[in-house]
């Protein structure tokens, strides 16, 4: 601890009703990166808030020194004066303009009031290079993938003089590759003496990269971890996330698996912005009664896209291939048809495609079975509406004060739950679930798996896509991989570990 | 409603838990605050109604002026209701005065010139109503041109049908059953019936006025019984007779004192139907729900199955019929169909939508609500023209009502997403 570049002390934050955060400290050394671990909800982003001037001086209790001096920032733009940038988890850049245009916006390369653009392009190349990023400066941003846009967001953080980067779930987006790259970019970045905070949900990455790791659990600080002796597991990790020791992760479940419900034969999909480019191809995929089946497969494989396709063509054009539903071949042409046919689809971005954030929970979990379930003759019988969504909040544990709660109002997990109830309604025969369990807290998950673990006893077939592979192993009974849009695995239970697992789903790459 | 421990009947909001043995002031308080920040906008009509019978020395509330406000406004009130379910999808309608003017050329044509039975006329109107609402939703809908372009080319498009169909000049006079529909009364079919100080009133009206009053505190005892048979959270007791009370004293003064002027005007029993039934399509249907759901969150409601271009298109060919009705009554109320009949009806109509709560970005909004913004409107330009206020100022106060309706619910939105956070 002999030189640090940050120390929060004491900091308390107070929402009306909510104490997000209680008497926090917060030690930075220079040039390390330290990462920040907590459940949604423990304060992570309430902190890097405070620290950021998105919540100004005043509005919060505590004090910040940062680089040697007492800090009081009135907004934003006072904390990146001070070298502080913070890269949020959507990126803030403007899909339509240039990487160049991207990086020096707020900050224009200008000349009395005219911006020299000869200036710009050059120091963007400039920075450009330094975070290994091969694009012209003048590419558009939304002709590059998520991955080097989160360089440009770095690369925007160093035209700022950023002496502490923070970066909040950078690798959410990205897959392994990437992931890796950016790793390795913070590292060199670190060796230049720039000192990085990391908020990430992947442990196995904050123990790869990070210095020192503190841990927040309900507003409050657990204990701050030195990561250099390598004694430090994910499991110690987590246990101090969610203050008890973690031995079982997943619920224990018995299979009890019935006839085939659902095969897909020869499924192939095109890209619908490159019709040239095959999404999935020839994919063969069999679904059982009461089977928990896994979909491993890294970003870019063609998981989403394959269940969407499947569900009503909501995703890609030149379809090709064959469905049986219970061993008759049919024809899904729109999402209605693949409700009457009992198969659901709960999305892996909830909030955008998942639920109706300003509606209430009653009216979001009815929104499937309204037309067949509630209503006679077009008519909706609220009262059963109402009755049937008191029902889901309470056999679910929906943790709001009534059905007549706001849904974007809640939890992650909490509106997880909202969209499985509102599938479960509709009482279908396979449920394909997307990222169930993304951005959502320890606690709830086990919850999550506990639900899917009923439908499957229930004789409901699951597909789960997920990109956590622990998760797939915890909880399928089956899984496939995916890469590059062929299914190039399909493993019981018993065979199926992490290695060949990942074998599988990179098999064919180059 | 006796047990309120269960966390069913926690109302969100500031109030906190209703306790049991929390005193009835404290209560009725509470749920008085909550229901200020739900109903901001009956609240600031009461308000401006006030404002101006004082500014008019009472005159605003004269039978024959509230006779006035009913039908001078009624047009714009139908296009409200068309209006408000297009907000609420998230999308818009520019062309409703065109519309309007069209339609009321096609009755005018249909009626004066070829002499066609008025209400096979009317028929055919609003069949043509419904083909231009069909054809705006077409190109909305499924060939997917945002509603703001289609419904622009379609202000100019019919505006100019308009003119051809006219000529260039009004025709009229229209049969007297279309006028007595936009301008007309019932008759005192029972006679008059004194009211002491009042003066004689017209029984008739009188008795629509409480069998209208009864027939709402019927359903919504009803409601209320079925909700707690369900054990959903329902007022207690005396706040539930209040509201039913101060709506039955409302709606018996308006009654009054238009029974005393000349009875019911037609249009508004035609409106107090269109109110009641299109409430209940945004309410209670399927298809009103849907209309919610696309505009709250269009892929969500596309990934639920909705069938969001028919819900879309089918909103259009609606308004367009509402619109051909406002123009049938507009044209009647005037007796001829002229070339610039329905100019800027559809910033009235969107203005009505606005100014009662719904949201710019969709899925917000009520039919009521609308209607309040339409009285709201009325009620100013009926109000100011009493107290002799030129039009740029009535104008003026128009334009700054609007703005501050909508900062309002800005604000309060914004107020409740940081509380939330």
């Amino acid at each position: 601890m002999t030189d640090s570049i940050l120390h929060m002390r004491g900091i308390t934050k107070t929402f009306p009703g909510v104490r997000a955060l209680q008497e926090v400290n917060l030690s930075v050394r220079r040039g390390e990166i330290h990462a920040i671990c907590g459940e949604n909800g423990a304060g992570k982003s309430t902190l890097m808030k405070v620290l950021s001037g998105v919540y100004p001086h005043g509005s919060y209790e505590g004090e910040i020194e940062f680089d040697g001096e007492l800090c009081r920032f009135g907004g934003i733009k006072d904390s990146e004066d001070a070298g502080i940038v913070i890269i949020h988890q959507e990126l803030a850049l403007c899909p339509q303009l240039s990487i160049a245009e991207n990086i020096f916006l707020g900050n224009e390369q200008a000349e009395r009031g005219l911006i020299d653009w000869n200036r710009t392009n050059h120091q963007a190349a400039l920075l450009i290079r330094r975070v290994g990023l091969a694009e012209s400066p003048v590419t558009q941003i939304a002709d590059i993938g998520v991955g080097k846009q989160q360089l440009v967001e770095i690369a925007k953080a160093l035209s700022k003089k950023v002496k502490l980067l923070i970066l909040d779930e950078p690798t959410a987006a990205l897959n392994d590759q990437d992931s890796a790259h950016l790793l390795d970019l913070l590292r060199g970045l670190r060796d230049e003496g720039i000192t990085c905070v990391i908020i990430s949900h992947k442990l196995n990455e904050i123990i790869d990269i990070s210095d020192s790791i503190t841990i927040l659990r309900d507003g409050r600080t657990i204990e701050t971890l030195e990561m250099a002796g390598g004694q430090v597991t994910e499991d110690r990790i987590i246990s101090g996330m969610v203050g008890r020791d973690l031995d079982n992760r997943f619920p224990p479940h018995e299979p009890r698996i019935g006839e085939e419900v659902l095969r897909i034969e020869d499924w192939t999909v095109h890209s619908p912005s490159q019709p040239e480019r095959r999404v999935v191809s020839g994919a063969n995929l069999t679904l059982r009664r009461g089977e928990i089946v896994g979909l491993a497969g890294l970003m870019g494989a063609g998981r989403t896209e394959l269940a969407m396709s499947v569900f009503g063509r909501t995703y890609g054009v030149g379809i090709s291939g064959r469905i049986y539903k219970d061993g008759r071949q049919v024809e899904i042409r729109n999402v209605q048809d693949a409700i009457r046919l009992g198969i659901a689809y709960a999305t892996e971005d909830r909030k955008r495609y998942g639920l109706n954030l300003i509606e209430d929970i009653k009216r979001n979990i009815s929104a499937v079975g309204l037309g067949t379930r509630l209503s006679r003759r077009g008519w909706v019988n609220e009262n059963e509406e109402y009755r049937v969504a008191e029902g889901f909040r309470r056999s679910m544990n929906i943790k709001a004060p009534g059905v007549q709660s706001i849904v974007g109002k809640l939890s992650g997990g909490n509106q997880q739950k909202v969209v499985l109830s509102k599938w479960i309604y509709a009482d279908p025969d396979v449920l394909i679930l997307d990222e169930p369990t993304r951005g959502i807290d320890v606690g709830a998950k086990y919850e999550i798996y506990t639900i899917i673990n009923q439908l499957a006893d229930e004789g409901k077939a699951v597909l789960v896509i997920s990109s956590e592979l622990p998760e797939l192993l915890g909880l399928c009974d089956r899984i496939y991989t995916l890469s590059q849009g062929r299914v190039t695995g399909e493993l019981p239970r018993g065979e199926a570990t992490q290695e060949r697992l990942m074998y599988h789903m990179t098999s064919g790459q180059e | 409603m006796s047990s309120s421990t269960t966390p069913a009947n926690v109302e969100v909001g500031p109030a906190g838990t209703p306790g049991e043995q929390r005193p009835p002031g404290r209560l009725n308080l509470g749920s008085l605050s909550v229901n200020i920040r739900q109903s901001g906008i009956y609240i600031a009509f009461a308000l401006i109604v006030l404002l101006f019978s004082v500014l008019t020395d009472g005159a605003l509330l004269q039978p024959q002026n509230i006779s006035n406000i009913i039908v001078q406004n009624s047009y714009i009130l139908i296009l409200a209701i068309g209006m408000i379910l297009i907000i609420i999808a998230g999308h818009i309608d520019l062309s409703v005065g065109s519309v309007v003017a069209v339609t009321g050329a096609v009755a005018a044509v249909l009626m004066v010139n070829y002499g066609v039975p008025w209400p096979v006329a009317l028929l055919l109107t609003m069949v043509v109503g419904g083909l231009i609402g069909a054809w705006q939703g077409f190109w909305i809908a499924y060939f997917g041109i945002p509603s703001f372009i289609v419904t622009l080319a379609g202000m100019l498009l019919f505006r100019a049908l308009t003119l051809t169909v006219l000529g260039n000049q009004g025709i009229g006079p229209f049969p007297d059953a279309v006028r007595t529909l936009s301008n007309g009364f019932t008759d005192g079919y029972l006679g008059n019936v004194g009211l002491g100080p009042l003066g004689g009133a017209d029984l008739f009206s009188l008795l629509v006025g409480l069998i209208a009053i009864a027939g709402m505190a019927a359903a919504q005892w009803r409601t209320r019984a079925a909700r707690a048979g369900y054990g959903q959270s329902v007022d207690p007791l005396p706040m539930f007779a209040l509201k039913l009370a101060a709506s039955a004293v409302l709606i018996m003064a308006v009654v009054v004192q238009l029974a005393r002027f000349r009875n019911l005007p037609w249009v508004l029993v035609l409106l107090a139907a269109l109110v009641l039934g299109y409430s209940l399509l945004a309410n209670r249907s399927v298809f009103g729900r849907r209309i919610y759901a696309v505009g709250g969150n269009l892929q969500a409601a596309v990934l639920s199955g909705v069938k969001v271009k028919s819900v879309v298109f089918w909103i259009f060919v609606n308004m367009g019929v509402l619109a051909s009705l406002a123009g049938i009554i507009f044209a009647g109320r005037l007796n001829q169909a002229g070339p610039t009949a329905g100019n800027s009806f559809e910033l009235d109509a969107i203005a009505a939508a606005f100014i009662g709560g719904a949201a710019v970005q969709g899925g917000v909004g009520k039919v009521v609500g609308a209607i309040t913004g339409g009285l709201i409107m009325g009620v100013i330009n009926n109000g100011m023209s009493l107290i002799g206020s030129p039009s740029e100022r009535v104008m003026l106060v128009k334009g700054a009502v609007l703005l501050a309706a909508v900062a309002f619910d800005v604000w309060t939105k914004r107020r409740a997403g940081a509380a939330a956070r």
